[in-house]
């Protein structure tokens, strides 16, 4: 990606020299910057040096995809798509000859991209160097690998069309949900999903497992989503990686790390703004558990003496470096999956040009076993204006279990 | 030997002074590599708040520290004995990876003052030529306190140091220290608070008539961020601190400041576990060409470069030196060379204050937390009529009691059994110390030079260190350390021990990483190897930074001055030298 913008930079640079207008080039430029939105490279890279060679593996509750090549490569690429390929891939899942996508490559949310856009984004991938290199897409066991499969599985879960502006809306309003529906594709993580892997429509961002970590509601709940976030608050997250409550981490680390960081503030603060005005999902919030608890009184006793240090007495954290715990609506999601995983393997935050630090959380699992696990997180999701399910021993068990 | 293909720059050393420079070049858009011969260390991955805190790891077998077996030094009194090898680290510790001493430092953050940089003509006006002990070899530095000021505070803000202004801007402010130089700016964070023993003896130090104030740390009181957007946290005072690296993101090193922002650059490279053999010159030997360096698998490489940086330990920048010829090595009886002369330590002392009263909680600490006193530092009061010059930091900085190494047993305890350990278990909470760190002031025999006798597993011969204390800093140390015993009789202690500098230099016991001088900055290439831009008298592509250009050291800690030479020598590279490369800069 840094090559890309230096190379952007360096071609903007003879563009203005140039007394003429580039019409190839600023569609090459916006193409590029689509990529970057869509954050392609997520799953179409697997080595930098071979950068959209495809190879990325997915794991899906089904089984592994993998990201395809999409350089221009005629053999293993899609060197030999027309544009009409193109497209028909990006808003029906439907590929070169016919050949149908899964919903893993988020076509149901690439179907709101419009037509000048996805224009734009093929020009760019037509200037990508083909790279040879063959990747099995469909690493699905039978009977998922069927692809014929598909065509009910569209039937039920997905909806066709460009995006279509609320003219009730504010312009930013609508950049912002073109962004958050369509590119930014925010729902393949955030969105609950069916038994088929689906969407749950109407539980659009309201928090879903994603490859072992729970993606968060980000719906306007007070409690459990982004209700307390300012609109600063989630332009610095998505910019730097970092705000008072989070430190992007596991999945959501390279969303920053590859993308975010390098939207343009107009489209931060779209997206910001399309955020703040979501539905609520009518999360009840509970009442904490009480402090008397004995899961409380155990788990208070190691938040002392292994979290506070950097965490600080009372959650409170430190600004950049150290997320807040207390009154935190990442705390307070229904699952804690991603709480358990980070606590217990620990893990590094993301490191992006404006907030290089990176910290580390470190891992608990050699020095706390399930219980203390179990207490400690159950003490702070119920401490300091937090309230939320406790956790138990065999929860943190089963993600344990799940990422060896 | 494989030649590489040529960079713009090759930086030898990724502690504080080489990363700070290879950053700042870096940001000139120059194709920078760093060549270091630890290995790559990280908070994250090697400072785990989980594993961190252990003494035997750390302390005892020095973690972080250079292996005697890959380098060493060799150490004599006097040049009419044989050195012999160190095998194990005592006096000091040389540092060792990317962060470098910077991982293992306490933290205490000292400017130099003003009249340090004049030292040899300030004394000579104050007092006359012939009070000048015969034996010392005071020089300037050939530069200025305004000079180096701009660069302090450049430091200080990547560094996030913690302290209170007692000049700023030559406003005397009470509750900072009276006697450092006109700051430009305030300390980029507030002072840390401080422990019992450093209030006690404020307290004691206030009431004597002395101002004292909170020692300048490179611990952070607060979050912060610095110019390169890195974040620290605020120090928690677990007491391992100095020999450990920070687990809290609140110690700075060029790991927790600088590198996570350079090795971003897509112009900068490091090679880490790759020990620099050899800088290398043309024919003519006043061009550096670049660097052979061999790596982890014993292969040797060349690194051609246009520009050459050396910013390794002190001893390995003059020992660098000496293998490459650069420079004429110094020579005691005849007084001539410049490579390896006026090589200078640093003078510790110490009181010991036992109390049956009073507990001072001694396991909460941190290497730079206290609060200390100048008012017997350097020239900062009268030495007409002592016999010497010099003289110490007064302070009271608890590192942390550690559970092996902390052991404050009052004079005629048993070495072992029952009243051993009663009188460790009365004395381990109610005992404090006052140290006083002082100056150190060079001589004619005390250099540094390559030894006859003893190699490194490459073959090449081991740095010989020749050095024992000035009669001058012997005679200070007595002087300072009775004033520090004053203090503490003030205070009323059940008894104490009054520790000043005696006798000869011993390698063995802890005393002070602060080694300095041997590759020296100043106006005359007669008796100075680098110009007042760490730019090595007729070799213009090459720079060599460190402690290793301190003519000699005063009673403070160096690192703050390493950081703000290092600021100093990029940003004359950037101003002038990459102007008219190859030139000595006249500026």
């Amino acid at each position: 990606m840094k090559t890309l913008n230096a190379l952007s930079a360096a071609l903007l640079l003879v563009a203005s020299v140039g007394s003429q207008a580039q019409p190839e080039y600023d569609q090459y430029a916006r193409g590029s910057y689509l990529a970057t939105l869509g954050d392609c490279t997520a799953c179409h890279t697997t080595d930098a040096k071979q950068p959209y060679a495809g190879g990325v593996k997915i794991n899906t509750p089904f089984g592994v995809l993998a990201g395809a090549n999409i350089t221009p490569d005629r053999e293993t690429g899609i060197g030999d798509w027309s544009y009409d390929d193109f497209r028909r891939a990006m808003t029906e899942g439907i590929g070169h000859n016919g050949k149908r996508l899964y919903g893993a490559m988020p076509f149901t949310a690439y179907t709101k991209m419009s037509e000048r856009d996805l224009q734009d984004l093929w020009a760019w991938i037509q200037t990508l160097q083909p790279i040879h290199h063959e990747v099995e897409t469909n690493q699905l066991p039978f009977p998922f690998n069927i692809r014929t499969s598909l065509i009910a599985w569209n039937w039920l879960n997905f909806d066709k069309g460009t995006f279509v502006p609320d003219a009730k809306k504010s312009a930013e309003w609508n950049r912002g949900a073109y962004l958050v529906q369509g590119l930014g594709h925010c729902g393949t993580c955030h969105t609950s999903k069916n038994f088929l892997g689906g969407d749950k429509d109407d539980r659009f961002l309201s928090g879903s497992v994603v490859e072992g970590w729970y993606a968060p509601n980000l719906g306007a709940d007070a409690h459990t989503g982004l209700g307390k976030w300012t609109q600063e608050d989630i332009v610095s997250y998505l910019r730097t990686g970092v705000n008072r409550y989070a430190i992007a981490s596991g999945p959501m680390a390279d969303a920053v790390r590859h993308s975010t960081q390098y939207w343009r503030d107009e489209d931060l603060r779209a997206v910001a703004t399309f955020l703040k005005e979501g539905k609520t999902h009518d999360e009840e919030v509970p009442q904490p558990l009480a402090a008397s608890d004995d899961r409380m009184k155990l788990g208070a006793q190691i938040y002392e003496a292994k979290c506070s240090a950097c965490h600080s007495p009372g959650g409170r954290g430190e600004r950049n470096i150290f997320p807040q715990l207390a009154a935190n609506p990442l705390i307070n999601q229904p699952d804690a999956t991603s709480l358990i995983r980070v606590v217990s393997a620990g893990s590094r935050g993301v490191d992006t040009d404006a907030r290089p630090t990176a910290p580390a959380m470190p891992a608990f699992s050699g020095v706390l076993d399930d219980e203390q696990i179990a207490a400690v997180l159950t003490y702070v999701r119920n401490s300091w204006g937090n309230a939320a399910a406790p956790v138990s021993a065999s929860d943190v068990k089963d993600v344990k279990d799940d990422m060896k | 030997m494989k030649k590489l293909p040529k960079t713009d720059v090759v930086v030898i050393g990724l502690g504080w002074a080489g990363s700070i420079i290879a950053n700042e070049l870096a940001d000139e858009g120059l194709d920078v590599i760093g060549i270091e011969r630890g290995p790559w260390r990280d908070t994250a991955r090697d400072f785990n708040i989980g594993t961190v805190t252990d003494e035997l790891r750390y302390v005892m077998r020095e973690e972080l520290m250079l292996r005697t077996r890959q380098n060493t030094c060799t150490m004599r009194n006097n040049p009419s004995q044989t050195a012999l090898p160190m095998r194990t680290w005592g006096s000091f510790h040389p540092g060792n990876g990317t962060g470098g001493a910077g991982n293992h430092w306490a933290g205490i953050t000292f400017r130099f003052q003003p009249h340090e940089f004049q030292l040899k003509s300030h004394l000579t006006e104050r007092y006359g030529a012939d009070a000048m002990p015969a034996e010392l070899t005071l020089q300037d530095w050939g530069t200025t306190w305004e000079e180096m000021e701009p660069h302090y505070m450049q430091f200080e803000r990547v560094a996030g140091t913690s302290g209170y202004a007692g000049n700023l801007n030559g406003e005397k402010r009470a509750g900072g220290n009276p006697f450092e130089g006109p700051r430009s700016g305030d300390y980029p964070t507030p002072p840390l608070r401080q422990p019992y023993g450093p209030t006690l003896f404020a307290q004691a130090a206030k009431e004597m008539g002395y101002q004292p104030f909170p020692v300048p740390s490179s611990l952070v009181s607060e979050a912060y961020t610095n110019p390169y957007g890195v974040t620290m946290g605020p120090c928690t005072f677990c007491g391992f601190c100095t020999n450990y690296g920070c687990a809290n993101y609140s110690k700075a090193s060029a790991i927790t400041t600088v590198l996570p922002a350079l090795m971003r650059k897509e112009n900068f490279t490091a090679y880490t576990n790759c020990e620099v053999l050899e800088v290398l010159t043309d024919s003519s030997g006043k061009k550096a060409t670049g660097v052979t360096y061999v790596d982890s698998s014993g292969d040797t490489w060349e690194q051609p470069a246009d520009l050459v940086i050396v910013a390794a330990f002190t001893f390995e920048n003059v020992r660098l030196m000496l293998l490459s010829h650069i420079g004429e090595a110094y020579d005691p009886v005849t007084n001539k060379g410049t490579t390896g002369r006026n090589y200078a330590y640093q003078t510790a002392n110490n009181v010991t204050l036992f109390f049956d009263d009073k507990n001072f909680n001694p396991f909460i600490g941190a290497g730079a937390v206290g609060m200390g006193i100048d008012e017997f530092n350097n020239d900062n009061f009268d030495h007409s009529g002592l016999g010497f010059f010099g003289g110490g930091s007064i302070r009271v900085t608890p590192i942390g009691s550690a559970p092996i190494g902390y052991r404050p047993l009052p004079p005629g305890t048993p070495k072992w059994g029952s009243k051993w350990k009663r009188a460790l278990k009365d004395n381990y909470l109610s005992t404090m110390s006052i140290g006083c760190e002082a100056s150190s002031y060079t001589t004619r025999t005390n250099y540094l030079s390559l030894d006859p006798n003893y190699k490194d597993p490459h073959g090449r011969p081991l740095l010989r260190i020749t050095f024992d204390f000035a009669q001058n800093d012997l005679k200070m140390a007595q002087y300072c350390t009775g004033k520090v015993a004053e203090i503490a009789k003030s205070i009323n202690p059940r008894e104490m021990i009054v520790k000043p500098m005696t006798g000869h230099w011993s390698s063995v016991p802890y005393q002070s990483s602060h080694v300095v001088g041997g590759f020296v900055m100043g106006a005359d290439p007669s008796t100075s190897s680098v110009n007042k831009h760490l730019q090595v008298w007729d070799v213009p592509n090459l720079f060599v930074v460190g402690a290793s250009a301190f003519p000699q050291n005063p009673g403070y800690n160096p690192t703050g001055t390493v950081g703000a030479l290092a600021f100093k020598a990029a940003h004359a590279i950037r101003t002038w030298y990459l102007k008219r490369p190859g030139e000595m800069i006249t500026a």
